[in-house]
């Protein structure tokens, strides 16, 4: 099947080097990364996860995402997802591919890694979520391919995967409660230590996933003849809306439980990230902005209009998942860390070499998908003719 | 067949519930009696964790009490503590806010003890500030690979070949008390003098860039029975007091027992080993 992605049109070669182009210039600033030290971003002793960590936990929500798609065609047998539950399970693989990439940019000593295996520490919650990360990984990539493959030799897939692809469905909630977990037991850390935090972190997840998903789905009807057709289109874009509302609702409990009780603690990192403490506020455009984002982005996907044109729902798409990537994949960690233990604010600025290595990560995650989806669209488009 | 499966599923079932069971009732058990000796071994300075409800998880403790009051009297000690450890363990010293590595450091009353109210008098003491060296540090938790551990005298301590550089200890300790090497501190200059560790000391390893770092308590020296280098520094004037917390024969548990001391963000359950007095 993987000569599949060997054969395509110009467009299609010229994003592959386009990509590449990227991913290049981010490993030669890796390099200097790793020649240097971690100090080559923008990271302090205050701020000590940064770019990396905040886009990791941001794709574990893309890769949990998938299951918005699986669970209604697999376990109820919801027939219009059958074209794009692949695209799902494929979208899992390379954002999950990312956090792992983007988890070893993070390492200060990317050579020790593998000490997490050699010393297992159960009680890390980083040691769960390298199992349940790979562990989703594997499901993925054997469930995905299996069911490719048997549809590309005109079979039904075999009954031995069924297993696992029930077992990808809590898996998936697992990845993302586990990554919840990797911040909310943390003592002193107010703005995280919320039992929200990983209901929060699964309704974000539902709503980015999809989102990215069906904005990749329109893209590829436009591009090739594969089409996931309009019911798959429409049901999508109700799981979406409604997990934005679901995770705006839980922002705004977050709210309410800080201001109200009016404890400092649950109040500073609101006050940095929406209005600034002293004169700090470098995240304050991009949440402002977040909010606004999700609150078009949701009328544009709920208003019958807009949501049966295609165009508006694209862009509704994109809008909603640049908001919810300010919120989670900026806002949630960069603003865990202001102010610090002691309550001093020191403030974040990546540096360039960094958002050239996280460019890198996030072209590498969008050239797996382009194979992936190369190969899944070529097979289907095959098959059915 | 259909019967065969409904046995085989039964036969799974029970020696799963059998698998599972047994091993935890029998831990339960186990621990059980194990809770029931150390509370009764403990009962020696049931307060110094500040509250009598939980038993010491461990025989030893090594803790300090910081007299800040001493230190607001003795100008310079606190730096001459600072410099004592910053030498003794090759601290290096980057001269930037953003690479700092501190093992001990200097704070005002209103960044130590954040919730509390702010008394004029209280800023203008130098708060010595170190690793609270907690008897339940969410460090240790946090740790992926154990780099960082709890040594047998309760001291919590690194082991820097070990340490991935994840940072996830930092992002655990409520203190602040940890500091990561993001760039090389044995970087040298043109001459091959070390460029940011003023006078190297042969008997503490300097570390490699990528790895966490943090105050030990002297874990070499106090291996040697010496006293820890910021205690040492202070000489008679009692303005450290280090020992055992949980041997009611010490001298540190005798101050706790007499004098009132303040413990940083206790609320947290963390069980800091440090107490202040103000």
């Amino acid at each position: 099947m993987i000569e599949k992605a060997l054969a395509g049109n110009n467009r299609y070669w010229t994003w592959m080097v386009f990509l590449l182009s990227i991913m290049g210039i981010g490993a030669i600033c890796y390099t200097q990364q790793f020649a240097y030290g971690l100090g080559y971003t923008g990271m302090s002793r205050d701020v000590s996860w940064g770019l990396y960590i905040s886009q990791f936990t941001f794709l574990v929500g893309v890769a949990a995402g998938g299951l918005m798609v699986v669970l209604p065609y697999y376990l109820h047998n919801f027939k219009a997802f059958g074209r794009v539950t692949i695209l799902g399970e494929f979208m899992a693989i390379a954002a999950v591919a990312m956090c792992l990439l983007f988890i070893l940019a993070d390492l200060g000593q990317p050579m020790r890694a593998l000490n997490v295996i050699l010393h297992p520490t159960p009680n890390s919650m980083l040691f769960w979520d390298m199992i349940v990360l790979n562990g989703y990984l594997f499901l993925n990539v054997l469930v995905g391919w299996v069911v490719l493959h048997s549809e590309f030799k005109g079979v039904h897939y075999p009954a031995w995967v069924k297993p696992f692809i029930y077992l990808s469905i809590p898996w998936a909630i697992s990845i993302h409660t586990v990554t919840a977990f990797l911040y909310c037991g943390l003592p002193g850390r107010h703005f995280w230590l919320t039992a929200i935090l990983a209901p929060r972190f699964l309704a974000s997840a539902f709503a980015s996933g999809p989102s990215l998903l069906l904005l990749i789905a329109l893209i590829i009807k436009r591009v090739s003849k594969f089409d996931v057709g309009n019911e798959a289109i429409q049901k999508l874009i109700t799981i979406i809306g409604y997990a934005a509302i679901i995770n705006f609702f839980f922002i705004g409990l977050e709210f309410f439980v800080a201001y109200y009780s009016n404890i400092p603690g649950h109040k500073h990192t609101l006050d940095y990230l929406f209005w600034g403490i002293d004169g700090f506020d470098n995240l304050v455009p991009f949440m402002r902005l977040s909010v606004i984002l999700q609150i078009v982005s949701v009328a544009i996907l709920l208003i019958p209009a807009t949501r049966n044109n295609e165009k508006t729902v694209m862009l509704g798409c994109g809008l909603l998942f640049l908001g919810l990537w300010i919120d989670k994949g900026l806002g949630l960690v960069l603003g865990g860390f202001v102010p610090n233990p002691l309550e001093y604010i020191t403030e974040y600025y990546p540096s360039l070499g960094e958002i050239a290595i996280t460019l890198g990560v996030w072209a590498t995650g969008f050239f797996i998908l382009t194979i992936l989806y190369k190969i899944a669209v070529s097979v289907k488009l095959e098959s059915e003719s | 067949m259909n019967v065969k499966r409904r046995d085989f599923l039964k036969i799974a079932g029970v020696s799963a519930i059998a698998g599972i069971g047994i091993p935890s009732a029998l831990n339960m058990l186990l621990k059980g009696e194990a809770k029931a000796t150390a509370e009764a071994e403990h009962q020696a300075a049931p307060a110094a964790h500040g509250g009598g409800h939980e038993a010491a998880s461990t025989a030893v403790q090594l803790g300090m009490v910081i007299n800040v009051k001493k230190f607001g009297e003795i100008k310079g000690l606190a730096e001459k503590c600072i410099e004592a450890c910053h030498t003794t363990h090759n601290v290096p010293e980057f001269n930037n806010p953003k690479d700092a590595v501190k093992w001990v450091w200097i704070e005002d009353f209103e960044h130590l003890f954040t919730q509390q109210n702010r008394f004029a008098e209280h800023n203008a003491l130098p708060f010595l500030t170190l690793c609270n060296h907690c008897a339940n540090p969410p460090c240790v938790r946090a740790c992926p690979t154990q780099a960082t551990f709890k040594a047998p005298n309760g001291n919590v301590i690194m082991d820097y070949h070990r340490c991935i550089g994840c940072r996830f200890c930092m992002a655990a300790c409520p203190y602040g008390a940890r500091s990561f090497n993001w760039r090389d501190p044995r970087e040298k200059d043109a001459g091959g003098n070390l460029k940011f560790i003023k006078k190297l000391n042969l008997d503490y390893p300097t570390r490699m860039r990528g790895v966490v770092e943090k105050c030990n308590f002297c874990a070499e020296r106090v291996d040697k029975n010496l006293p820890p280098a910021c205690v040492e520094a202070c000489g008679d004037t009692k303005a450290l007091i280090f020992g055992n917390l949980n041997d009611s024969n010490s001298e540190i548990a005798q101050v706790l027992k007499t004098t009132f001391t303040s413990q940083r963000k206790q609320e947290l359950g963390t069980k800091p080993s440090l107490f202040y007095i103000i």
